[in-house]
């Protein structure tokens, strides 16, 4: 396995995964960016609402989940690099450290949400919770789908041998999983931060 | 290749490049006010997360040239049409 992945290791320029799977994340990227910048014109209609709402967010929740996010994209980079040099256990305890951390992620913004609705601020509580929850709940379902991905790619690190085509393959997935963080850079200092 | 050197790569570095902008644009962002400034560099922060983990975990560094300047490109136009909003708007 480690030959046939040297052979498709970088060398100069190189298209990470596949060309099809780049024309979904640059798509994704492209729809959230439309919600982003959305999400800041409404927010121009009503500041100061939009303030007082974003500080009865839980700010330490979030920065706590971007650290979960950006440790599990540093153990899926892991992953890969493991993976290229033939060392099939470091990849499969790298992926399965990765599906961890987005499960965490899962659970800390369930009990976000949680504590939210139990506080009265649901989404029906105003535009800005509106906009929180629909932005974080199409995040969420990244992340679930993400997490099915990061299956996808367990169930490979254990195949004895890989062809050129399923590394591309799981190269895509990789970059689903760092396109669900990217989101969430995003999404943390927009929903959370700026005021 | 063990694990420890793996990490000390571009990514690894970009990694702890990424934990120090994160916990900055945190400490930036509570309790400063109503500073538009400070809003338009907690945005220019995640803008260049966004640009370090599309380069160095999505390994669009190395990508054909095309990508990479469309993906540059989104990084720029993100920070730049999100803060024209704030600031203008």
């Amino acid at each position: 396995m480690s030959e046939r992945l040297a052979d498709t290791a970088p060398p100069t320029r190189r298209l990470p995964g596949e060309q099809g799977t780049w024309v979904f994340l640059l798509g994704d990227m492209l729809v959230f960016g439309v919600f982003f910048a959305t999400f800041m014109v409404e927010r121009a209609r009503e500041p100061t609402q939009f303030d007082t709402a974003r500080r009865t967010l839980h700010t330490g929740i979030g920065f706590t989940n971007t650290l979960v996010l950006l440790l599990s994209s540093l153990l899926v980079v892991l992953a890969i690099s493991a993976l290229r040099h033939g060392l099939t256990k470091p990849a499969r305890a790298c992926t399965l450290g990765a599906m961890c951390c987005g499960m965490l992620f899962v659970a800390l913004k369930a009990a976000e949400y949680w504590s939210m609705v139990a506080a009265g601020h649901g989404a029906g509580a105003g535009t800005f919770y509106l906009y929180y929850f629909s932005l974080t709940g199409l995040h969420l379902l990244h992340v679930v789908l993400g997490l099915a991905v990061l299956a996808f790619v367990l169930s490979q690190v254990r195949r004895p041998e890989l062809s050129p085509t399923r590394v591309a393959v799981i190269e895509g997935a990789a970059c689903f999983w760092h396109l669900v963080d990217l989101l969430w850079i995003v999404l943390f200092p927009l929903l959370y931060l700026v005021s | 290749m063990p694990i420890v050197q793996l990490l000390c790569t571009r990514a690894g570095f970009s990694w702890v490049l990424l934990i120090a902008a994160t916990v900055a644009s945190v400490a930036l962002g509570i309790d400063h006010g109503t500073g538009a400034a400070v809003s338009v560099v907690v945005l220019g922060i995640a803008a260049a997360k966004v640009r370090l983990v599309g380069l160095d975990f999505m390994e669009l560094r190395h990508a054909p040239l095309g990508l990479r300047i469309v993906f540059e490109t989104y990084c720029v136009a993100l920070w730049a049409v999100l803060s024209a909003i704030y600031l203008w708007l």
